[in-house]
């Protein structure tokens, strides 16, 4: 077990390499933020000036493995534009994130499984049609279009919630609840869709197995038989995609944010890349990527946990 | 609430120097502190040093937290702010600035000359206008802790205008350790320490998310009324926060619920939505407005053609143009002057081809000029509305008249870093650009970098032109009000000549507010003198 | 032989019917497909103006008999943007969902069956997944300048690991057959290997996915419109309707509006018709998913 996730944290050296060197290499395509830091009316001089004092006008293998060097000793740079090192902007931006993406999964579970496990008892049946074409209108309505539907609806007509905004929970956590319910049902829609979907089709299969149709035909009460046996073991599926669904969160964390006007991680990256501020947008890039291989290596661990049968 | 449409054509149709409803000085004086005003500013805020870069958020951050020796008043005069007065030698070589009793730094040590000399000094050599006094400049020197004497090679006549200049970049007054700091360099987070009416509270920034400043308790305003940036800088309220909205229509939504204050920038077409709302109020705070611009490149073909580019001009019209950036009637205004039309200079001189807007004038033109079909490269802005709409209109117009357009789209981030190149359209390099001005950075020959003819040494696009440049000296030097006019006319003339870019209109900008928020003060956004009910 | 061919040919009919008996849903999707690309194939003629052609002092008009669906803010005819809208967003889809497909078999193939190069490609392929697609596509289409090719190719970079990792799941279970061991044991080419054993099996469960990726694709376009970093604003593609009308969502509802249904509605019929396929073609996976 211990050897496993040793193996598995060696793996992610190399994985983590790649992230940096597209990262890098990628953003370096189309010049550099000298011209945009220097302003509307700077002249040439005062941007070569800039570009000098930033060590941008150096190799760009130079700047790579300063950069790399850097980031060993646990540095992620300091922002082109506020001169704040990296790590504190993100430490800034993390929490409205971090809440957000908390709120949408418990969210995301709670409906989302019930729903996916009824579909599958009511195989073939109205209800199982309803809630697999509710799952496909989730995947299928842009999120921002869903965001704005919210508003108009909820927050400017029937003023049951706040437009925009976020508020930490330790400060205040009415204020907090209050402003998380919309951001968190429009970001659910795609994840409810997923989960649902992949509940569904883990349980039917799990029904058609043997030892369930023993259990049924010893006469078990059908909702022991879906929620002990059938969900139990349809519990790997369902954590799997929740792990992969993280990548496809953080897609619509950025979009979310936007349209509620939460500052998080979000649009904290969308404006550096707009500005071409490279330290935001590669430690960030570097970051979602640690979070998102770090959360599938413990999805991994709950695998052993809640699936005797996998084994390292 | 209503748009007050009286302030609007005030600002419009009347002079600038009489676009004033003033007198809101007055009002406030009894007011307590109290309270925090919620603004939605137009732009995040992210470089913080408003010498070292133009943005105008970054001249909106300086005006919260510096002071300026001098300041413009709404007549667009220099008057005295930080410095007590000046004492001008006879010969108009020798100006004397005394600096006004109770000045501090937020960290409470006193400001003296000492200070002052040096943020003179690196202003000077970034800002256009310093860039000129400079040159005219034999020393800047302190004579005691509070007095600071600028000497001159020769006689100029806008050494108060220049130090006491309202847009961007504006000589703001720093702390001497931070004002030697090299242009290249910014002052940081830590550093935003000045003389002015509020402090930057460093523990509560958030780049990109929030800004927020306090009421500097020590600060003494001077007691004349409030003028523009001139006059008592009395501040009625505890904190200012800047609040960042991505989304144009959450942040009216904001606005309308009450979860703000204060909207700098409502776009044109929410206005009717902003009508509607009980409790919010629209104005226009800036009676100089706005003026588009597109910007020509002068070294590369097809765009070194003269012909070619007074054929676009011709092209255009500016109706068309200003109802596709701007859409709402009561918030533009045609304008052909090369000046912001209503002010000084504003003049009629050689614009008859900015007024055509005739397409086969514009084709006979192109033919006459020798243009063959070569490609026309626009850097067409992506991410900035009412550029993407001048791109869109300028490359259509155009095509029309048989030219081979490539209108290249992309961000802002990368047009800022395209326009720098000055190799042919083949190589990356550009032919025309888009953006616009605040009408303040606009007003005179000299003041106005668009008109400059520096070759290397002027705004992207490198117009190389001699004569220009002479009738700009001669301008700046100029004895009287009727010797600048006729130089200004000269300019407009010759600038026209050359077309160095299409100005395509002037437009306004509203500001939406809730109704217990008076006493805000024309532009540039300034927060003195605002108070917050209840 | 000819009996067997004549009997598939005259129970076509019949087969068809069964299929939508069985498939409702991928069949209703399918029908809303076809009609979504005729009119993009007939968008000239379809269109009542150029959809491009600017006209600002009548911007922002309600529908008319002139301008069925209204005008947009710039004085376009919103019917004819939203025609030529089908255009760009099925090229967007279909060319990513090809595209992705075409590279991601390639790499997977080789991948799984050229061992030492598996573990470098593999390593990178979770490289590429690691970085969230979105970020990804923003940052590609704004530091190479927005176009419809960009924006393809932005989109198309992180659905590619997802393809590799399908085929080589494919290539690795097939790999250990007897009939692929017999193959490689009388020396025949790898290529032959690949293109005879293996890549039949692969087809099914691309094909599948291909309809996923096309769907999402539409999506993840008009998503980045919506960040301005999508196809150029020139080009009239939905999301690029919907990013400018957002602003004119209270205003003039009708320029979010139907590039909205539109929008919605061709991923939905995609995402339909590959639930569909899906339990046709692969009923392995069907049964998994």
């Amino acid at each position: 077990m211990w050897w496993f996730i040793l193996q598995r944290i060696v793996a992610t050296i190399p994985v983590m390499g790649v992230v940096a060197l597209v990262v890098f290499f990628m953003l370096r395509l189309s010049g550099d933020p000298a011209a945009i830091l220097a302003g509307d009316t700077a002249t040439q001089e005062q941007i070569a000036g800039i570009r000098t004092a930033l060590g941008l006008d150096q190799p760009i293998h130079i700047q790579f493995f300063t950069w790399i060097w850097q980031i060993v000793r646990g540095d992620l740079g300091v922002s082109l534009f506020t001169g704040l090192p990296v790590t504190t902007l993100i430490a800034q931006r993390l929490e409205p994130t971090v809440m957000l993406a908390t709120t949408t999964i418990i969210f995301s579970v709670i409906v989302a499984v019930p729903l996916g496990v009824l579909a599958a008892w009511k195989a073939g049946t109205w209800i199982d049609r309803a809630v697999m074409i509710l799952a496909v209108i989730g995947f299928s309505v842009p999120v921002f279009v869903m965001g704005y539907f919210l508003i108009f609806g909820f927050a400017i007509n029937l003023r049951w919630f706040p437009v925009q905004g976020y508020t930490s929970p330790f400060v205040d956590f009415a204020r907090f609840t209050n402003q998380i319910v919309l951001p968190t049902l429009t970001l659910s829609a795609i994840y409810i869709a997923l989960i649902a979907r992949i509940t569904r089709a883990s349980v039917i299969e799990v029904l058609n197995e043997d030892y369930i149709r023993t259990a049924r035909a010893k006469g078990q009460i059908e909702r022991r038989v879906l929620f002990v046996h059938a969900l139990k073991n349809a519990a790997v599926p369902i954590v799997t995609v929740i792990g992969l669904g993280i990548a496809l969160l953080i897609g619509g964390v950025v979009v979310t944010e936007s349209v509620y006007n939460i500052p998080g991680l979000g649009r904290l990256v969308v404006d550096a890349i707009t500005r071409r501020d490279y330290p935001i947008i590669q430690g960030l890039i570097l970051f979602f990527a640690f979070v998102y291989i770090l959360l599938n290596l413990i999805i991994d661990l709950i695998y052993t946990m809640v699936d005797p049968r996998i084994r390292y | 609430m209503k748009v007050d449409r009286r302030q609007l054509m005030a600002g419009a149709a009347a002079t600038a120097a009489t676009a004033t409803l003033g007198g809101t000085g007055a009002l406030a004086q009894a007011a307590r502190p109290s309270g925090t005003l919620r603004v939605i500013p137009h732009a995040s805020l992210t470089i913080l040093d408003p010498v070292a870069t133009t943005g105008y958020i970054v001249r909106n951050h300086g005006y919260l937290i510096y002071d300026t020796l001098f300041a413009m008043d709404e007549q667009l005069r220099p008057q005295p702010q930080m410095a007590s007065g000046v004492e001008i030698s006879q010969d108009r070589l020798t100006y004397r600035i005394g600096l006004r009793d109770g000045l501090a730094w937020h960290d409470g040590s006193p400001v003296t000359s000492a200070d002052c000399v040096p943020s003179l000094t690196r202003w000077g050599r970034v800002d256009g206008l310093g860039q000129r006094l400079m040159s005219y400049v034999d020393s800047i020197e302190t004579d005691g802790p509070r007095t600071i004497v600028i000497k001159l090679k020769r006689p100029y006549g806008l050494v108060l205008h220049s130090i006491g200049k309202l847009s961007t970049n504006v000589p703001f007054m720093m702390p001497r350790r931070f004002a030697e700091k090299p242009t290249t360099e910014r002052t940081t987070a830590d550093e935003q320490i000045g003389s002015g009416p509020f402090r930057f509270v460093r523990g509560e920034f958030r780049p990109g998310a929030r800004v927020v400043y306090e009421r500097n308790p020590n600060y003494v305003p001077r007691s004349e009324p409030p003028s523009n940036a001139a006059g008592g800088k009395r501040v009625n309220l505890e904190r200012v926060e800047w609040i960042n909205f991505p989304d144009p229509t959450t942040a009216l939504n904001a606005l309308i619920s009450g979860e703000v204050d204060y909207y700098e920038q409502v776009p044109a077409d929410l206005l009717q939505i902003a009508a509607r709302a009980p409790g919010v109020k629209t104005q226009n705070f800036n009676p100089l407005g706005n003026v588009g611009m597109a910007r020509f490149n002068h070294l590369v073909a097809p765009s070194n053609n003269v012909g070619v580019r007074r054929a676009i001009a011709q092209a255009l019209n500016q109706r068309e143009l200003l109802q596709a950036m701007i859409g709402n009637a009561d918030f533009l205004r045609p304008c052909f002057s090369v000046f912001p039309c209503g002010t000084t200079f504003d003049t009629q001189i050689g614009n008859a081809i900015m007024q055509q807007g005739n397409l086969d004038a514009a084709r006979a033109t192109l033919r006459a000029s020798g243009y063959n079909g070569e490609r026309l490269v626009l850097l067409a802005t992506t991410d900035i509305p009412i550029q993407t709409a001048m791109a869109q209109v300028v490359a259509d117009a155009c095509r029309r008249i048989g030219m081979n357009v490539d209108a290249q789209a992309m961000d802002w981030a990368t047009v800022l870093q395209r326009r720098t190149s000055r190799n042919p359209v083949d190589q990356g390099g550009w032919n025309m650009f888009f953006t616009w001005w605040e009408g303040a950075d606009l007003l005179d020959p000299v003041v106005q970098f668009a008109l400059s003819g520096a070759g290397e040494r002027a705004w992207v696009g490198w117009p190389n032109d001699p004569q220009m440049e002479t009738l700009r000296s001669q301008f700046a030097e100029a004895g009287d009000a009727a010797e600048q006019k006729r130089l200004a006319d000269a300019v407009q003339a010759r600038a026209l000549e050359q077309m160095y870019q299409v100005y395509t209109g002037m437009f306004f900008v509203a500001t939406g507010f809730r109704d217990n928020v008076s006493g805000i003060l024309n532009a540039p956004p300034f927060f003195w003198n605002i108070t917050k009910r209840g | 032989m000819t009996i067997a061919a004549t009997r598939a040919e005259s129970s076509a009919f019949v087969r068809t019917l069964d299929t939508v008996r069985h498939y409702p849903l991928a069949t209703l999707g399918a029908l809303i497909l076809v009609t979504i690309v005729v009119a993009a194939l007939c968008a000239p003629w379809l269109w009542t103006a150029d959809p491009t052609a600017l006209a600002p002092t009548r911007r922002l008009r309600p529908p008319s008999e002139a301008n069925w669906l209204g005008t947009d803010h710039l004085g376009r005819d919103v019917w004819s943007r939203l025609v030529h809208g089908a255009r760009v967003s099925l090229l967007v889809g279909l060319a990513v969902a090809v595209l992705s497909v075409a590279i991601g078999l390639v790499i997977g193939l080789v991948a799984g069956f050229i061992r030492w190069l598996d573990a470098v490609v593999m390593r990178i392929m979770d490289g590429l997944m690691a970085i969230p697609g979105i970020l990804l596509a923003i940052a590609l289409v704004s530091v190479s300048g927005a176009s419809t090719f960009t924006v393809i190719v932005a989109i198309m970079v992180p659905e590619i690991p997802r393809v590799v990792r399908l085929v080589r799941a494919v290539v690795l279970s097939v790999r250990e057959e007897p009939y692929v061991e017999a193959a490689t044991a009388v020396g025949t080419p790898l290529y032959l290997t690949l293109i005879r054993h293996v890549l039949p099996n692969c087809i099914p469960p691309l094909i599948v996915q291909a309809t996923y990726i096309c769907a999402s694709a539409m999506l993840t376009e008009a998503i980045l419109s919506f960040l301005g970093a999508g196809t150029p604003p020139t080009i009239p593609s939905w999301g690029n309707m919907i990013a400018e009308g957002r602003l004119l969502f209270q205003i003039a509802p009708w320029n979010i509006l139907w590039p909205g249904i539109a929008l919605a509605l061709t991923i939905l019929a995609v995402n339909v018709l590959g639930d569909g396929l899906r339990d046709r073609l692969d009923p392995r996976i069907a049964k998994r998913m």
